[in-house]
Formats: structure tokens, sequence, C-alpha cells
């Protein structure tokens, strides 16, 4: 660690957000200046905004370092990012969401679907789905964020576990950092043009792009077949080929992680409610073109370089990345940063980081102490205000604390795979859901309970007794049958509970929407007015 | 053997990333000014939205913004 250069990093960072925070803080002198001001909101801060929320250092340090082993492959999850993340969701869901949310007067998520369906029950099961869900993914971005700090400033792990909490703690306590949307966008900033100089300069280091990649092509035949020798067990065929498929290698990949974020970012709820803050189509039409970027030169810079951090170490170190970092890939990319980018750069990505993982948990911790407060005790209890305050606070405090508790307690390489659990399960439970809501007006109340509990229940049954990573880390379908998983035989223990949980909530809502009374034409009208 | 790259499955994403990447900069430049037809009504409304949001966040959650 070097004191000097990381005060004189930290001091320029802080005079940027002081003064971008100073700017817009004059703009707004009251709450009704700032409701004008965000009217006005460049589509260059939504965007950023938006990408600050959905990238955090569960992406960059923890799919950044999956990379490093599975290779060049996790691009098809840049892809679906792009395409899916942004493409697909402003323009198909984003105009419909913001839309619908306003007719029917929606605050949350769960109010969303809830008033969609004339259902209180979906709103607070949902409420209640995310309030126990959630805390999962909080960890992992506080993890990540916990990694970097420890491998740059060489500092232990659990220190920087709770420095980080404390952090986080002290800025959701004065949660009025939260939604100052020109410093997100000035972390959005820094952290592009960080990330780009990140793609650059790796590429630069290793020769080029067309030499570097040759070089992971290459990587395969040049390593000890011991190095690899349990990847390539399992299925692993190189960093820049495709794991054989159909193997375990091949399915985690695939169905967890490319798969679980790739098309579960459609229905997080805290990315959902972004959309019904934007005044216009037009917006959103111009926020797909800063978004689309933003995220190409996030994530794909990110699983690229992971990937390429082997040749690196193996030409300095003569040992793979994973090795260097301990066999824990979620180590990799600050280890690679720190030994392969110069210490300025090191710190500024830290503080990047940081940001970047603040903007992700504040949202996340904002949509849980709603969940808890607004969906599940003021649906409840039909109570209002008074009690749902300190239910809300609790509700946040709970979360942090659980959240930290995480921290110390889950294994190394948790990050990647902790995010896709969170994902796929949100897109099993709400995804069927919230596509109907928007795009079928036949769908019935009975249908999307139907497919809800069908979801909701399938993929936290197959959590605990059929996915290998999760059944025998809880341990609990070991006591009741004997077995780690139900279905030992492969694939079954490897597939990620979204590849059927997601269908077969889907189908259960056709069959018994089908089954049901349509829903009353007054309703309808009111909810797809303007669509 | 495209970019340093053999498997068709690997360079094919590689390419889709950037493919996906310039169909969202074309639809963004293509649709630049388009979807304000309805712009004041929309304002309003999302003014309405963001005024019960607020008044959610300081009613039933305690927390107070510095934005405005």
């Amino acid at each position: 660690m070097d004191i000097f250069i990381l005060s004189i990093v930290v001091l320029i960072y802080l005079l940027m957000v002081g003064y971008v925070g100073y700017v817009a803080w004059k703009r707004t002198k009251s709450a009704d200046d700032y409701m004008v001001a965000g009217r006005k909101t460049h589509p260059y801060i939504m965007a950023l905004s938006y990408g600050a929320t959905f990238i955090s250092t569960s992406a960059i340090v923890g799919f950044g370092g999956t990379a490093g082993v599975y290779g060049m492959g996790l691009l098809w999850l840049t892809f679906l990012n792009i395409l899916v993340g942004i493409f697909i969701a402003f323009v198909f869901f984003g105009k419909r969401t913001r839309k619908m949310g306003h007719n029917m007067g929606a605050l949350t998520f769960p109010e969303f679907l809830s008033r969609r369906f004339n259902s209180k029950f979906i709103q607070y099961f949902s409420g209640a789905v995310i309030f126990l869900g959630m805390p999962l993914y909080a960890s992992v971005v506080l993890i990540g964020m916990a990694r970097f700090v420890e491998t740059t400033l060489q500092i232990d792990y659990n220190f920087a576990l709770v420095g980080m909490a404390l952090i986080v703690a002290v800025y959701v306590i004065f949660g009025g950092l939260r939604g100052v949307m020109y410093t997100d966008a000035l972390q959005g900033t820094i952290m592009f043009f960080g990330m780009l100089f990140l793609l650059a300069s790796t590429y630069w280091v290793l020769g080029g792009v067309v030499d570097a990649n040759q070089a992971l092509t290459n990587l395969i035949n040049i390593v000890p077949a011991s190095a690899t020798a349990k990847a390539t067990a399992t299925g692993f065929t190189g960093w820049t080929s495709m794991p054989s498929l159909g193997s375990p290698f091949w399915w985690t990949l695939v169905s967890t992680l490319i798969l679980g974020v790739g098309i579960g970012v459609l229905s997080q709820p805290q990315l959902a409610v972004r959309f019904m803050t934007v005044k216009s189509n037009r917006e959103l039409n111009r926020a797909v073109l800063i978004g689309g970027i933003f995220i190409f030169m996030m994530t794909g810079t990110a699983f690229v370089v992971g990937a390429l951090s082997n040749v690196y170490f193996f030409d300095t170190v003569g040992k793979l990345a994973i090795a260097v970092a301990g066999g824990n890939a979620d180590k990799i990319i600050p280890t690679f940063i720190g030994g392969a980018m110069p210490l300025w750069f090191a710190y500024l990505f830290m503080i990047t980081l940081l940001s970047a993982a603040m903007s992700t948990l504040s949202a996340q911790v904002h949509v849980q102490g709603t969940a808890l407060g607004r969906d599940i005790y003021e649906t409840v209890t039909s109570k209002t205000g008074g009690s749902s305050v300190m239910i809300a606070r609790a509700g946040i405090a709970i979360a942090v604390i659980i959240a930290v508790i995480l921290g110390f307690i889950l294994p190394a390489n948790i990050i990647a795979v902790g995010t896709a659990m969170w994902f796929s399960i949100t897109a099993a439970s709400f995804l069927s859901l919230y596509i109907f809501a928007l795009f079928w007006k036949r769908s019935t109340k009975v249908g999307a309970i139907a497919g809800l509990l069908t979801g909701t229940f399938f993929s936290m049954f197959w959590i605990l007794f059929g996915y290998q990573k999760s059944a025998a880390a809880l341990g609990i379908c070991q006591a009741i049958t004997g077995n780690a998983v139900i279905l030992t035989t492969a694939p079954w223990p490897t597939v990620d509970p979204i590849v059927i949980g997601l269908p077969l909530a889907f189908v259960v809502t056709v069959v018994v929407s089908l089954l049901t009374k349509p829903p009353a034409q007054e309703h309808m009208d009111l909810c797809f007015k303007g669509i | 053997m495209v970019l340093g790259i053999e498997d068709p499955w690997i360079w094919s994403a590689y390419i889709g990333c950037i493919l996906a990447m310039l169909l969202c900069v074309v639809y963004g430049v293509v649709n630049w000014n388009k979807g304000a037809e309805d712009e004041e009504e929309q304002i309003k409304e999302e003014m309405e939205w963001h005024k019960k949001e607020k008044e959610m966040e300081e009613k039933e959650l305690g927390l107070w913004d510095e934005e405005g």
C-alpha cells in the first residue's frame, strides 16, 4: 500500500464527487425544483444510473474472476446482458412497465404485479420472496468489495468486510445520498473509462487483440495437464472453446451463469422500478444507446480480461489465474489489477468499484425496506404510516446485518454463483407473471398466483434438494434422504433451477388462466390505457 | 480462426457482443427524437408517481432525501 498515491487518488475522487454534488445541490433548491430537474434528466444520466445499479462488484470482480476459470464462453452473458438486459428490457418491457405502472399507481415491483392481477396476496408473497432472498445478493456485492480492498490494500479480509459494512451502514442511515443520479452518473463515467483503460492496457501488455486471444487459445496445450485436470474431468476444454456439450462444466456455464443472470435481469425488482421514473419513451430510446455501450464495456471487459489474465499470469509467474488467486476465483480480478496495472490505477479502480457497489447496495436495501414495510406489513395489516416506518427501518437494519453475517460465513468462489442463484429465483418466481402482466390480457389472477407459487416453490425445492452446489452446502437433502441431491445422475445436479422453474411457471400460468374466468374488462382498460 | 479464437461458439459470442452493442446504438440513433409526442401528459403522470413515491418513503420508510 502506498499511502501517498492512495491519498491523492482519494482526494481527487472526493473533489470530483463533491463538485458534482454541489452543482446538483445548487440547481435544486426545493423538492419541487428537484422534481422539475428530475424531469429534465438527461438520458445519459438515466442510462448510467440504471447501469450503475445493474453493474456492481458482482459483475466485475465475481463474474470477471469466473471468466478466468470458465473462459470466454462467458461472453454469451455479455451478449444477453446487452440484448436482453438493455434492448429487450428498455424497448419491450420498460415502455409498458412505465405506462402501466402509472395507470395503476404502483410504487413497488410487488405492488405493480399485485395491482395488475388485483391480488393482495401477490404483493405480500412477492415482498416476502424479495425480503428473504435479497440479502444473498447484497452479501455477494459486499464480498466483492471486501475482496478488492483486501488484495489492493493488502489488509485482512474480515477487517475489510467490517469496514465496508460500516461504510454501507452510514451510507444507508444518511440515506440522503441515495438517488443522487448525478453522482451515479459520475461513477458510471469513471467506471467506463476505467474499464476502457483496463481493456486496452491488457491487450497492449499481451501484444494486441489477435495475439492475446491466440495465446489464450494455445494456453490449454502448454499448461501442464495437472493444472487443469480437475476442470477437464468435468468438461473443460480450454479458455476459448465451449466446454463439452452436456458436461457438468457446460451446464454450470450455460444454465447458471449465462441463462440465470442473462434472463433473470428482466425481473429484478430494483431495476423494474426504474422504468417508472422515466418521463417518456424517448428517454428510454436514448438510454438504449448509452446503456448498450456501457454494459458492453463493463461486462465485456471484465470477462475478456478475466479470461486473458491466465495468459498474463502464465507468462509472468508460470501459473494459471486461479492458482495465483489461491483457488478463489473472487480474487482473480483484484490480483490481476494489482499485478499488471499501475498502482494509481488499482487505487482508482478500487474507489470506483466501491461506488458502483454502493449504488447497487443502496438500491437493494431500499427495495428490501419497501418489501417489508409497504408490500408485507401494510398489505397484511392495512395500516399505513407510524408503525410501518419502524418496520421498514428494522427491515433495512436486519437486511444489512444478514448481508454482513453472510459475508463472513459464505465460502470462496461465491460471488458469481450467489448472484446467479438470486437471479434465477427471481426469474422463476416473477418473470412469467411479469411477462403476462405486460403482454397477455387474458391472464387471470388465479393463473398468476399459480405461476408465482409454482416458480417460487420449485426453485426453492431445487436449491435445497436438486442443485448440487447449494444442496450440498445446505445439507438438508443429505439429512433427509442420505444423498446430497435427489437426482444423482448427470446432468441434473448441475441444472440450474431457472431451466425448469421458469418454463414450469410459464405453462402453469397459461393453463390455469385459460381454465379460469377472464379478468374484468374495466380493469384491463385501466391497466392498458394508452398502451 | 477469427480474432485468434478457433471455436465458432466463442468467436460468435465475441462478435455477437459487438453486434448487440451496435444494435443498441443504431436503435438509439434512429429513435433519438421519437416517443416524446405526449411528453407533457407523461411528465404530469410521472410527477404524480414521484410525489407518491416520495410520500411513501417519508411516511412509511422514514427515509429523507437530500435531493430536495
